[in-house]
């Protein structure tokens, strides 16, 4: 239970205390509630994604390059957080926030170009009010998209908190546990680009 | 103590075995559908009885030999881990009861589910639409339309297509049939075979609104060559009033009632089909056949049937135009 | 020089009064809040369930109009579900499990702040919609579109809302007790050495995990579709209102058995120590436990046996259904079985225990016979389906929550329960409860559809319904007497002995009044019921599995209670269409959780010297 400073610290901080080993438990037990509740939103969407009611189809609507780029910088964004936590385990507390730092930057991009295609979308007649397949779409991948920017909230805060801290074992559990939670909504999109978007194409 | 429950439950058993009323109870079942699942009630209430008893002995037996008797405070029992027999028994029976129990189920279920008729097959099909606070029944093949009382043939399986044009009901005829639910821009069938003449209840089994619990409708079976004469009377139905105030009535009606109801093939279809109102076992369902409530229904309908959508017409029409109404309504009848 | 120091601190002020118990983290303090909030809703509910029996006491009865009655029976169900009957036993559950696992609180102590006070606030959320303009129509199951477009004023949205926030509680809760059973068992307690009704506990948390979310999906659809004009369940705009029924029932037959499993376990507890023999089957019991869990996924769809889903749909769950009968058998036998040979005490929380079984029973046997789909035609929405839910509800739930009441009343309050106003809350509730439910049986099938304000004369349903009333009653005064013994024994002075029904788990070996460390020492756990060992062993208390040493406790706050008030007032913001009112709580909601997430909290240290009473390392007090 007591904190180690940076030259006696462990070869896994986030793990060493108590706290740590509770706080990462928890937020797995909090992923496997996330599955069954976007499992849910997943089985909203494909049950409502042929019922356009007259307005514009998946297939007419969805713009695959974008989204192909939106894909891309997520799966980089994940993988700029590993480097944040493979920083950790060197007990590089600079590159930790570094990376980070370019991981809510990509994680920004991201929400910037959905926020555009959405607009791009309610031009075409897709909107939110008009029709089942409309509303499904727009919840489906709003919440994605609120748990994003949720994410970025996260990591910016435990990023300005602790710019001028050392690494010790009560700030890494912390940072572990924004790396998992944003590796988590990297694999629900990789759902969503698959059973949203390449199924809506593909029919 | 303990026989305290049991002479309760024998009390209630003894009064109650009235086993409820005639033409509306599950328990003394008029049809094909709701004789398949009574038999499958007395398949699983036999079977559980069975647990039951068993269950009962070994608990009676149980709380007065084992209670601690005075002078025994001090007695350690045996401290028993475990029997892997008896859980191995008390596991296998149960499966075994169950599977007893299972496989007339899922033969009952397929029995009872509905196959759209085939094109050359000769069957009735009525189309059912529900509505806050009344039933549609639509008769595509022989071109009508009624309300509140169903009309079939006895003897045959009649297909029914069930839908609703709001909320979800269900349609629910408790002694020929199951029922099966109406939901809103979707459909659903079923089939039903009366097995003797009679008027039997209908209930609405799924909230609806304030007034679900009026819902109510008739169904009224009779032999083949009586419900074709009737149906040849639907279609050719003609309103025909015969006094002065029964005309007058007609009048009325149609400058104020028939932009939603239909008579003999004109009207609207907001509300309830009224050409055969005159024959109707109940008013809107549930309520007795009588002037003043038919009168009562028109000024203010839902001081009958709270939250039902048919405007009052107490403001609009003096007590002469309404009675003048209850007239003609009362002979719109088909014979 | 470190940043992160150990605070070696003197024991912290202690908190006066109301302020304490407003930042209080500590499990004990946190139960017993979730019991009184919890009793408080009982009470509420059951005035509900009397106003229903007295307007359906007589035919065409017009007691209250049909508008209200649907009012009521929808708050009747969803305040006894979401507000008694899971609230109560999540007030045992904290009292209890770190007791019994030999921890000094639960793995997340803030978080267990938080989520009681989202649950209060939650329900009372729900019920200012009865003061607001009306309180939900449509059920506790809020079938669409009944619940979206039909239901004018504000009801459904108090009802979306504050569940909603209740829920995202209990969420919470069931995350908290699965860390904790995982990783804070003392010393020697393996997971096949724990307690059954921590089992329970953790079996139930899981249930928890996975069934809530769909519910909370269900209640955003049903919020969107009301407030923003989303079409989820428009049949014009495509909407399916099927999937409401799918996405409630995901989560409302998993939510029978986190109501039921908890009980089993109280049952698990209450029968062996008062027939002081181990339980019989354990790993049986534990399995069976794991396995009705499982299984209670699978079987959703018998509610919606009804809908149209197709004979295939119907029997697979049909038979699925069935299943479960299985593992509830054994566990009835395996409690027979305990008894056998015992010698059996009946204190009142005996009587429950006790009563539970034939009761259940009873319950479960209209379950299976509710399974056999073409039967279930018959029974679904009509009075044989109420019977039987609350059967097993009241004949289940409530007596297991009774049961646990009356043992647990001395660990959580220090003082006893008095037995002869006990055994008269237990009989005329008992005698009550049958005959309010035994005739519903019938009268379902005479024909009685539910969620009816009336019914007409002239269909034989008079008998039945004017027994059932009667028998409300009785349960009335039983509940009455109930809240006398808590007032009586309260007010006595005299503190509950130690270890006053000879208990065979390690939370009766703590001295009564609990001290708020629970432990001054963490127990060594040679085995299952592990004190009875001790004291077999001829030891008055466990052995120590540590020296003396500091103990470090979590500090309180008041964000929670803040957090809580911020979150329902995004919800009427919501509700009354205020954007300032809605995103600004909201903001500020977040804004807390940065707060909690910059500011550093790492507790505080209770010194060695100050625990009481000194234990000597030979173990004895």
């Amino acid at each position: 239970m007591s904190a180690h400073q940076s030259s006696t610290l462990p070869q896994h901080p986030e793990k060493a205390t108590l706290e740590g080993r509770n706080k990462f438990l928890g937020l797995w037990f909090f992923l496997a509630g996330e599955t069954a509740l976007f499992a849910t939103l997943f089985g909203v969407y494909l049950g409502l994604r042929n019922s356009n009611a007259g307005g514009p189809t998946a297939q007419e609507l969805f713009s695959l390059p974008l989204v192909f780029v939106m894909t891309i910088i997520l799966l980089v964004s994940s993988m700029t957080s590993v480097l944040a936590i493979m920083a950790m385990r060197r007990k590089d507390m600079k590159g930790l926030l570094r990376w980070f730092i370019v991981t809510v930057i990509l994680g920004l991009a991201f929400l910037g170009l959905e926020i555009y295609e959405f607009i791009e979308y309610t031009h075409e007649g897709h909107q939110f009010t008009k029709s089942a397949f409309a509303s499904a779409f727009y919840t489906l991948l709003g919440t994605h998209g609120a748990h994003v920017a949720f994410g970025c909230g996260w990591i910016t805060t435990l990023v300005i908190r602790n710019f001028n801290r050392p690494l010790d074992t009560y700030i890494a559990p912390k940072f572990y546990l924004a790396s998992l939670y944003w590796h988590f909504i990297d694999v629900v999109w990789i759902f969503i680009f698959s059973l949203v978007y390449l199924l809506g194409v593909i029919g | 103590m303990r026989f305290i429950p049991a002479s309760v439950f024998a009390l209630l058993l003894f009064v109650l075995t009235g086993c409820g009323e005639e033409n509306l109870t599950v328990l003394r079942p008029k049809g094909t559908g709701s004789n398949i699942s009574f038999d499958m009630m007395m398949l699983s209430i036999s079977i559980m009885i069975i647990v039951f008893i068993v269950v009962a002995v070994i608990y009676t037996y149980v709380i007065i030999k084992y209670r601690k008797r005075r002078g025994e405070e001090d007695i350690i029992p045996e401290q028993v881990e475990g029997n892997s027999t008896l859980e191995i028994i008390w596991t296998a029976i149960p499966i075994l009861l169950l599977t007893i129990l299972a496989i007339p189920t899922v033969l009952a279920t397929f029995t009872l589910a509905a196959e759209e008729p085939k094109e050359d097959e000769e069957v009735l099909k009525i189309q059912v639409t529900a509505y806050q606070y009344w039933w549609d029944f639509n008769y595509p093949d022989l071109g009508f339309n009624t309300a509140q009382d169903l009309y079939i043939p006895v003897g045959e399986k009649v297909y029914f297509e069930l839908t609703s044009k709001d909320v979800i009901h269900s349609f629910w005829i408790p002694s020929l049939s199951g029922k099966m639910d109406t939901n809103p821009g979707l459909k659903n069938t079923m089939w039903i075979e009366a097995k003797e003449p009679g008027v039997y209840k209908g209930k609405c089994a799924e909230l609806c609104g304030p007034s679900h619990a009026l819902m109510d409708f008739k169904v009224i079976a009779l032999e083949k060559d009586e419900f074709e004469a009737w149906a040849n009377k639907m279609k050719n139905a003609q309103p025909k009033p015969k006094t002065e105030v029964a005309k007058a009535g007609e009048e009325i009606f149609k400058q104020n009632c028939i932009s939603c109801h239909a008579v003999a093939g004109e009207g609207g279809n907001i509300g309830p089909n009224l050409t055969d109102f005159g024959n109707r076992k109940t008013l809107a369902g549930f309520i007795d056949m009588t002037d003043e409530k038919i009168a009562q229904w028109i000024k203010d309908p839902q001081s009958l049937k709270p939250a039902n959508n048919m405007p009052a017409f107490k403001d609009q029409l003096s007590d002469e135009e309404v009675d003048a109404l209850v007239e003609y309504l009362k002979s719109l009848k088909v014979n | 020089m470190a940043t992160h120091t150990e605070k070696l601190a003197l024991s912290h002020k202690q908190r006066s009064g109301l302020w304490d118990w407003l930042t209080t983290v500590d499990h004990k303090k946190i139960g017993i809040m979730y019991f009184v909030a919890g009793l408080f809703f009982f009470i509420v509910a059951g005035l509900e369930a009397i106003l229903i029996r007295i307007q359906l006491m007589f035919p065409e009865f017009d007691f209250v109009s049909a508008q209200t009655f649907n009012e009521l029976v929808t708050m009747h169900g969803t305040t006894m579900l979401f507000l008694a009957a899971m609230p109560i036993f999540f007030g045992l559950m904290n009292a209890i499990v770190p007791l019994q696992i030999g921890a000094r609180d639960v793995a997340f102590p803030f978080l267990n702040s938080l989520g009681f006070w989202l649950f209060l606030f939650g329900g009372i959320l729900l019920n200012l919609s009865w003061f607001l303009g009306g309180a939900p129509d449509a059920g506790w199951t809020a079938y669409a579109p009944l619940s979206t477009e039909y239901s004018a004023s504000h009801g459904l949205d108090f009802y979306a809302l504050g569940l909603q926030i209740s829920g995202f509680g209990t969420l919470m809760a069931g995350i908290n007790f699965l860390v904790t059973i995982i990783n804070m068992r003392a010393p020697g307690m393996s997971f096949m050495r724990m307690p059954m009704f921590t089992w329970t506990t953790f079996v139930t948390s899981a249930l928890i995990l996975f069934a809530f979310p769909p519910l909370t999906i269900g209640f955003f659809l049903l919020m969107f579709d009301r407030l923003f004009g989303s079409n989820f369940f428009v049949a014009d705009a495509g909407g399916n209102v099927i999937i409401w029924e799918h996405i409630f029932w995901i989560f409302g037959h998993p939510e029978v058995y986190i109501l039921i499993l908890p009980a089993f376990g109280i049952l698990s507890e209450v029968i062996p120590t008062f027939a002081k023999k181990r339980l019989f089957g354990y790993s049986a019991m534990v399995f069976a436990t794991a396995l009705i869990a499982f299984l209670g996924f699978m079987v959703w769809a018998h509610h919606m046996f009804t809908t149209g889903l197709g004979p295939i749909a119907n029997s697979i769950f049909s038979v699925a259904t069935m299943t479960i009968a299985i593992p509830t058998g054994v566990k009835i036998f395996n409690w027979l079985f305990t008894m056998w040979g015992g010698q059996i005490r009946f204190p009142t929380a005996n009587l429950f225990a006790v009563a539970f079984i034939p009761s259940f029973l009873i319950g479960g046997m209209t379950g299976v016979m509710l399974s056999v789909a073409p039967a279930d035609y018959q029974y679904h929405d009509t009075y044989f389906v109420v019977a039987h839910f609350h059967y097993v509800i009241l004949g289940g739930s409530v007596f297991g929550i009774f049961a646990g009441i009356y043992f647990w009343w001395p660990r959580m309050f220090n003082k006893m329960l008095n037995e002869t106003l006990g055994k008269w809350h237990f009989w005329l509730f008992f005698i009550g409860y049958h005959l309010t439910f035994f005739p519903m049986h019938f009268l379902g099938l005479m024909g009685m559809p539910r969620r009816v304000f009336t019914f007409l004369e002239g269909q034989q349903l008079e008998l039945g319904n004017f027994i059932s009333s009667i028998g409300s009653y009785l349960m009335g005064l039983g509940t009455i007497v109930f809240a006398i013994n808590i007032v009586v024994s309260m007010a006595k002075k005299e503190v509950a002995a130690y270890d006053p029904w000879d208990g065979r788990t390690i939370d009766w070996a703590i001295p009564i009044p609990t001290p708020s460390y629970n432990f001054a020492q963490l127990p060594l756990v040679k085995g299952l019921d592990a004190f009875w060992i001790e004291k077999m062993n001829g030891n008055k208390t466990m052995t120590p599995a540590e020296p003396l040493d500091d103990i470090h406790m979590p500090n309180g706050s008041i964000l929670p209670v803040i957090m809580a008030l911020l979150l329902s007032v995004a919800a009427l913001g919501f509700i009354y269409d205020s954007l300032f009112f809605a995103i600004g709580g909201l903001a500020a909601f977040f804004f807390c959780m940065i707060l909690r997430s910059v500011i550093d909290d790492h507790g505080y240290y209770i010194k060695k010297e100050e625990l009481a009473p000194v234990v000597d390392k030979g173990g004895k007090a």
